[in-house]
Formats: C-alpha cells, structure tokens, sequence
C-alpha cells in the first residue's frame, strides 16, 4: 500500500487567494492511499522543502505530490529536495494548481473544487510511478566537423587545440569553403586568402586532426556521446600518402578546357587538378567524367611522369566507420541562381532578366574571383564575353533575397556589405570606371560596417540608386538595366557594359538529405533549426550535435567564426564529464508481446528502435523484437501510441499512469 | 471590474490531452499572463502529442467527459520533430471512425497552441466549453464503458505465460 504525502503551497497568496488550501489539503487527505497532507506558504522555499523532507522521513512516504506551481518551473526543485531525503526522484510529482488553476480563474469554489480535482488526478497517477533509475551514458571523447569552409576550420581548431582528436569531413578536393574564394573582405578589406591559408595549413598540420576531404557522410547512427559514422572517401585516384603535390600530373594532362567551380566556370582546369593552388592538402584529384583513360582506357599520362607513383586508376570509394562523442554540422551556403526553377519548387528564377543567358550578367560570387589576384583574370576586372574592362558596372542588391514573390522571404545579410565592397575593388581597379547600386535599403549593423558603407559612395562615388529593376535585357555588346529610382520618383534606364547580381545566400545543396542522416530539424529553405532562437543558438534539438556558420542562417565572417567557436565550446563542455547522465523518460519494449511489425521503428523520430533476435537455448532464432535504444530515444513517445500490441512504453508516462489520470476525472 | 458571472444550468467536463513543450507551457502563459478563461477543462500533459493513443479519447469519453481537447505544437515545430505529424495522420484516421460509430465531431477538437500563444490557449478552451455546453451532456459512451473494462497493463494469462518463458 502506497503511503503518499501531498503539499499543497499557498505561494504567499498567488494561489490562496483563489484556492482553499486548508480544503484541498482535508479533502485530498481521504483519497486512498494518501497517508499524509498538508498546507504550507512557501513550499519552494528552504523552510518548504525542509518540511517536505522531514515529512518523507517521518511519515514513511512512498510517494510525493505538490501542488503548487507549473512543473515546468519546480519539478526540478522538488524532485532534488525528495531524492535529498531517500526517496526516488520520479517518485514525485507536481499538480499545476497555480497557472493552470488559481492565476486563471476567479471563482473561489470552482477554483478549489478544481484543485482537488488536479491534485486528485495526480495522487492516481503517482501511484502508478516506477523508480526510474538515472541513466548513464559514456562520452567518446573525439569530435566529427562536417564542412571545412571556415566554420568547420574553426570549430575544428578550437576542439583539437584543447587536445580533444576531431574528424573533419569535407566534400570538395579541398577545404576552404567560399572564403577562400574571396577576394578581399569587409569590413577592413584585407585578403582573405592571406586570413585564410594559414588556418587551412594549421589545420593540415595539426596533429589532432584528422582530414577527410572529397568525402561525404554516408550514415550516422548513435546518440550523444557515441555517434558512429560512416563516411564514404570517394575514390581520388591519387595516393594522399604518395602523392607530394609536385603537379607534374596537372602541367601533363592533354585534357585542358574543364571549367573550374572554384573560378565559377571563368577559368579552365585539367581532368587531374587541384581547385585552386594553395589548395589543402595539395594532392590532385581526377575527375573521372573528364578524363581520357576513364572514358577510353587510352591516356594514362599522369601515372606515367607520376614520380612517386601515386596516380591509382584502380582506386574505389571506400567507407570507414568513425566514432564521435559530437558533431558539428558546418556545412555552408550556396548562391541562389535566377535560372529558371524546376516547376513546383518553392523559389522561382527571374524570367525578366533573362533567367541568367546574358553571360556578363554575373553573380558576386563571381565577381569575387575576377577580382581576385589568384583569380583568373589575375585580379583584372574583365567581362566574361569578351575581356573588355567594363566602364559602366551596374550591382544590383536583394535578388532573391526579400522577394517573396520569388520565394524567398528572408534577408541574406551580406551583400549589401559585399557589394559596398564591389564598388570600391572596381573603382581602385578601372580607375575611370563607374557602378551604380541599386538597393531597397542598405542594412549595415556591425562594427565598422555603416562607415565602410558610407565610404562606397563618399569616397569610392558609387552611385545609389534606390529602387529595384523591373527588365534586363541585352543590346548589341551592352546590357540595358531598366529600373526606378523611388527617391526621385523617376525611371532610370542605364546601358551597363557589366551586371553584378547580389544572389540570396541558400543552403548547400543536399543540406535537407545531410540533416535526415543526423535527425536534426531544418526550416523550409533548408537552414538548420537551432534549438532555441536566442537561448540555444548553437545547439540542434538532437543532443551531442551543434550549428556552426551559414549552414544556420545566412552570416558573414565575424559571426560564423563567433558561433563555431562557441559550438567548439558545447562540445568541449560535453567532453569535460567522462559519463552523461539523463532523464529515464525513455521507452522500453516489453518483448513478450512485441511482434516484430516495427511499427514503432518506422515512426520513432530520432531512430532509435533497432531490431533483436531472441534465441532458444540451442541459438535458433525465436523471433525478431523490437529494441529501443535508451540513449538514442528522445522520449516522445510515438512509438508507444502506434504499437498495435501495446508492447512498447514510456517510463514515466506509461499508460497505467495515463488511464488511471483519466479514471480520477 | 468583473464581470458578473453567469450561473449555468449544465457545466459540460472538459479533458484535454496537450504536449509538454508547446500547448502545456501556452496554458501556463496564459495564466502568468492571469487570463480568464472557464474552470471546466482538466489538463493532461504528455511529453509530445505523439504520446497521445486514440484509446485515451475514447476513455475520456467513457469517463463522462463531454468534449476533448487534444493540442500541440504547430506543424513543424515539435520538440520531438515529427511527433506531431504522426499525432496529425492518427487523428484524422481516428475522427473517421469515431463518426462512424456515431460520436458527434463536435465534442473532439485538435488544435495547435504553442509555448506563445496563451491567448490562443484561452480562446481554444472557452470556445469548446460553450459549444459543449450548447451540446449538452454525452451519452453515447455511457454504454460502452460498462461493456470494456480496459487497463494499460498486460493482464491476460497468455501474456503473462508468454513472458515468462522469456
Ligand atoms: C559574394 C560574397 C562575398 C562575401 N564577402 C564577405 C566579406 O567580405 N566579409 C565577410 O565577413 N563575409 C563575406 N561573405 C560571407 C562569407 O562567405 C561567409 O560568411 C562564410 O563563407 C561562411 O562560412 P561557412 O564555413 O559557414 O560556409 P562555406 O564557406 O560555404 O563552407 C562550407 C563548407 O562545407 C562543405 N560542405 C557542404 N556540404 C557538405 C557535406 N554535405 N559534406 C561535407 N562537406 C560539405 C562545402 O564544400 C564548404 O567547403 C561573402 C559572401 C559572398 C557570397
Ligand atoms: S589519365 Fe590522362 S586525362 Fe586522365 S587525368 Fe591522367 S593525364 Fe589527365
Ligand atoms: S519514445 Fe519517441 S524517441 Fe523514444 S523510441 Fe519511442 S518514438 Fe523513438
Ligand atoms: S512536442 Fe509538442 S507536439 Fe511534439
């Protein structure tokens, strides 16, 4: 026979004053199974939970309610103060009287007749409580970086520099992510190569960290503490080990005219390349749909002047299994492109400006490598039609950004930064040269970057023109930009010999399969939910995996830095304890009774339903039941309400519980 | 400042079935923000609308409540991720049959109320308490609960004999 002790708080008078607590307390006392009940005015306070301890001890309670405020402000306190004097914590619970009861209504006796009823409910319910021992996991003390632009360098840094061993995955040949594509960066304009390369080589260097580049994460499975990852490294065809990165292969290569993406398609490359010269590591790749010997067995002239033979045409992609404690997803951006749209996507191109066929019409992207010194054009601004210097530029803000007649409704928050920027290169490079801007409004909060804004049009004479294009189109060797100027209320018309697209930041490509293989929450344009907005800004709701750069929202340097610094910290936080401890609200198969439909497996969220065999004595399989794995499970409890046996349960809300709320009512 | 309250001949009972993270902290918003709404509902929280099994309505009813509420996070926003979705596609299976059997859809009433919308939480509770009481009391279940004698545990021999050959 359960002996339970009820607490009901006055909380001053916040819940007295509408709530009879003396009446509460009496008529609560005659449940059964109610040994001991009481008024108090405090209960959260030291006096009030001491009063509920010393209560524990000489009542020999076996269960606990107090009825007080929400749960999801106290449970915590009391749940300690009852472990505090020997009970088990999930032997107690709270009744809500005061949100849901005393502060929401006024009527003295329907306040009070509702309150024995919520305190009634839980006296049920607790009856039913189980201990629930405290679950403890161990914590794999190595981290996996997923996306080596300079979020995952940095995140990668941070956590390997505190000795801890980090796995970073990069798809591309090389890591450096679009800030190794830049040119020169704002808000001070220094080069971001000259920033940029020292990290890529420190991160090479590094002894705790461990280089996966031209690779992809196949499958992830685990739970906080201890992911296991497989990882796919697509066949390089080269030998990283061999391989000294001397680039006799690439001078060698007949296949000469390949675009290269890291130029945006402005320079060429060989079939056996690296994508840009400081690339890290240095060891080329062959692209097999371009080369010779792939396509025709001939060829073969890079394994040849190969001095240290490293060139294996024989190589396959390989998949190696990593275990993590945390991951940090930093996988990036991609440029929005105004290309017409498969139909039924969400995001729509811009027929009025042709859908992206005028070729000097480009995106800032490209305009970055144009003015890059490394750059195809050797940091010469030069059409890509016929290399003339444009006189004219014209850069036009917000395509795709805030136009949510194209879908997309959301700020990118760099470019009216990166074309302040645009204008000033151009005008230290075509010194004769004039951009105009179109722009809706110039957002420029940050340290320094209002006053780099004004120095665009003070110093550097860009020309603003407020207002958006409505036509682009091309005439003989010139691009006419139609648009208007709200400010003055007039038409413009300006005959460009250049258009530079300030193009919406997106998320990668593939960004909503790479979260299905984590199980972590995206938004409807594919950005990754953090848990909370402002409180949890770095954490997903999946526990041991954490946000870092534009992968998250849209983000310049200086923030994506700050935030893979602080996901570097959580993870660094998680790997200061040895074992992880967590609520026991999980779910539990009883076997008897599972019959293997897996029902549960198809609609647990964070898949953590796995498949066991049972086996006689003699090892011959019984049959296959379905097991929950207690760290993995988040403890919705879905599974248990699509079981068609009732075999699954989650502790701590069982259906005995449920029912027998249900039957005090 | 009050309003005189209006004495009612049939005060309907009211249970609602709500998440932890959304619907259950929007009703506790609403009385931090010490809205008013009627006292007839009683509130069983859950961890996820995905917790919540058909069978709970039905025994609410059979228990004589005159309407149910069952609410969450909005579509998209579950703490859980998909719980909701799962709750969404059981409920709408669910109402067919219950109006199948018989069972008048406006006694059961889904809704989304987030941790934000204590407000919306008000509203949602008072309108189903007026349209119930309008309704009057439910009788269809009465019978029922006599003939089912349903528990959650596992209780049948050829359970127990099943487990413990195990
Ligand atoms: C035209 C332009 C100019 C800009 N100029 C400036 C400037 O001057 N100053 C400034 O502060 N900011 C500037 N920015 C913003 C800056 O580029 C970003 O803040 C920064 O690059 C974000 O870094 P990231 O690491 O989050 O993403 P990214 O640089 O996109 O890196 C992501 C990396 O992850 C890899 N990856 C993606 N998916 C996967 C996967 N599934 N598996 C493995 N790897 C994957 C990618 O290959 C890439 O290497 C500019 C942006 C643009 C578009
Ligand atoms: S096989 Fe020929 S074409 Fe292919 S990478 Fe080697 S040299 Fe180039
Ligand atoms: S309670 Fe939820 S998270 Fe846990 S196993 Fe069931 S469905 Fe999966
Ligand atoms: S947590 Fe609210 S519906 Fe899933």
């Amino acid at each position: 026979m359960s002996r339970i002790g009820v607490f009901i708080c006055h909380c001053g008078e916040n819940i007295s004053r509408t709530v009879d607590v003396e009446r509460v307390a009496r008529e609560v006392g005659q449940l059964p199974g109610v040994a001991f009940s009481t008024d108090y005015k405090y209960m959260c306070s030291d006096p009030g939970q001491n009063l509920l301890k010393k209560a524990i001890q000489e009542q020999k309670l076996s269960h606990v309610v107090v009825a007080a405020c929400s749960p999801r402000m106290h449970e915590r306190t009391f749940r300690k103060a009852v472990e505090a004097a020997g009970l088990n914590p999930f032997l107690c619970e709270m009744a809500n009287i005061r949100e849901h009861c005393s502060w929401v209504h006024e009527d003295k006796e329907e306040a009070t007749v509702k309150a024995v009823e919520i305190v009634g409910m839980m006296v049920e319910r607790v009856k039913k409580n189980r201990v629930l021992p405290t679950i403890t996991v161990p914590v794999t003390k190595r981290a996996l970086v997923i996306g080596g632009g300079i979020a995952g360098i940095q995140a990668a840094l941070d956590i390997a520099d505190c000795g801890h061993e980090v796995i970073l995955v990069e798809r591309e040949p090389s890591i450096g992510g679009h800030m190794a594509q830049l040119s020169e960066t704002f808000p001070t304009l220094d080069c971001s190569q000259c920033i940029m390369t020292p990290k890529m080589v420190d991160v090479a260097n590094h002894p705790k960290i461990k280089l996966y580049t031209w690779s992809e994460i196949e499958r992830v499975e685990g739970y906080i503490g201890n992911f296991q990852v497989t990882i796919k490294r697509k066949a390089r065809s080269v030998d990283e080990d061999k391989c000294t990165g001397c680039g006799v292969c690439m001078e060698k290569c007949p296949v000469r005219k390949i675009p290269n993406k890291f130029d945006c398609n402005l320079g060429m490359r060989p079939a056996i390349y690296v994508p840009f010269p400081q690339a890290v590591p240095n060891t080329p790749v062959i692209d097999r749909e371009n080369c010779i010997k792939f396509k025709t067995g001939k060829c073969g002239l890079c394994q040849k002047v190969c001095g240290p033979g490293a060139v294996d045409y024989e190589q396959e992609d390989i998949l190696i299994v990593e275990a993590v404690g945390a991951i940090v997803v930093a996988t990036g951006f991609d440029l929005y492109t105004i290309d017409e749209k498969p139909k039924g996507s969400l995001i729509k191109g811009y027929g009025e400006f042709g859908h992206g066929k005028i070729p000097d019409v480009v995106d800032g992207m490209t305009f970055e490598r144009l003015a890059s010194a490394s750059g195809p054009t050797g940091g010469k601004i030069l059409r890509p039609s016929d290399g003339k210097e444009p006189k004219q530029i014209v850069f036009i803000q917000c395509i795709g950004s805030r136009a949510r007649e194209k879908g997309i409704s959301y700020c990118s928050k760099v470019c009216c930064m990166y074309t302040a920027k645009h204008t000033m290169l151009y005008h230290h490079k075509v010194h004769d040269g004039q951009a105009y801007v179109f722009f809706m409004d110039a957002r420029t909060p940050g340290k320094s970057y209002d006053e780099f804004w004004r120095r665009s049009i003070e110093e550097e004479e860009a020309v603003y023109i407020r207002g958006m294009v409505s036509r682009l189109y091309q005439k003989g060797d010139k691009i006419v930009v139609m648009g208007s100027d709200i400010a003055v209320g007039v038409q413009v018309e300006i005959e460009a010999d250049m258009v530079v697209l300030a193009t919406a930041i997106q998320p990668q490509k593939g960004a909503d399969t790479l979260a299905q293989k984590l199980g972590i929450s995206y938004d409807k344009y594919n950005f990754y939910s953090e848990a909370h907005a402002k409180l949890r800004p770095v954490e997903c709701a999946t526990a041991g995996i954490y946000l870092a750069g534009a992968c998250q929202g849209p983000k310049d340097i200086p923030d994506t830095v700050s935030q893979a610094s602080a996901a570097a910290a959580k993870v660094m936080t998680l790997f200061s304890k040895d074992k992880l401890e967590r609520e026991p609200i999980v779910a539990r198969v009883k076997e008897a009774g599972c019959v293997g439909c897996f029902y549960c497996k198809k609609v647990c969220p964070y898949g953590a339903v796995e498949e066991k065999e049972i086996r006689d004595r003699q090892g011959n399989l019984i049959k296959v039941v379905a097991y929950v794995n207690p760290g993995v499970c988040g403890g919705c409890g879905t599974c248990q309400a699509t079981c068609p046996s009732k075999s699954v349960e989650l502790d701590g809300y069982t259906d005995e519980q449920i029912v027998a709320m249900i039957e005090s009512l | 400042m009050h309003p005189e309250k209006q004495k009612h001949a049939f005060e309907p009972k009211i249970i609602a079935f709500v998440c932890t993270w959304c619907t259950y902290a929007g009703a506790d918003l609403a009385g931090t923000s010490r809205m008013q709404y009627p006292s007839n509902v009683r509130v069983l929280k859950f961890p996820c609308t995905g917790r919540i099994d058909p069978v709970f309505i039905l025994k609410a009813f059979q228990q004589g409540a005159d309407g149910v509420l069952v609410s969450g996070c909005h579509p998209g926003d579950c703490h859980y991720i998909a719980g909701n979705f799962h709750a969404r596609r059981r409920f709408a299976a669910f109402r067919k049959l219950l109006e199948f059997v018989g069972v008048d859809l406006n006694r059961l009433q889904f809704s989304w109320v987030s941790a934000a919308e204590g407000g919306k939480w008000v509203e949602v509770v008072t309108d189903l308490t007026e349209k119930v009481r309008a309704m009057g009391l439910m009788t269809e279940f009465k019978e029922l609960a006599l003939e089912e004698q349903w528990s959650g545990t596992i209780d049948t021999p050829e359970l127990k004999e099943a487990y413990d050959q195990i």
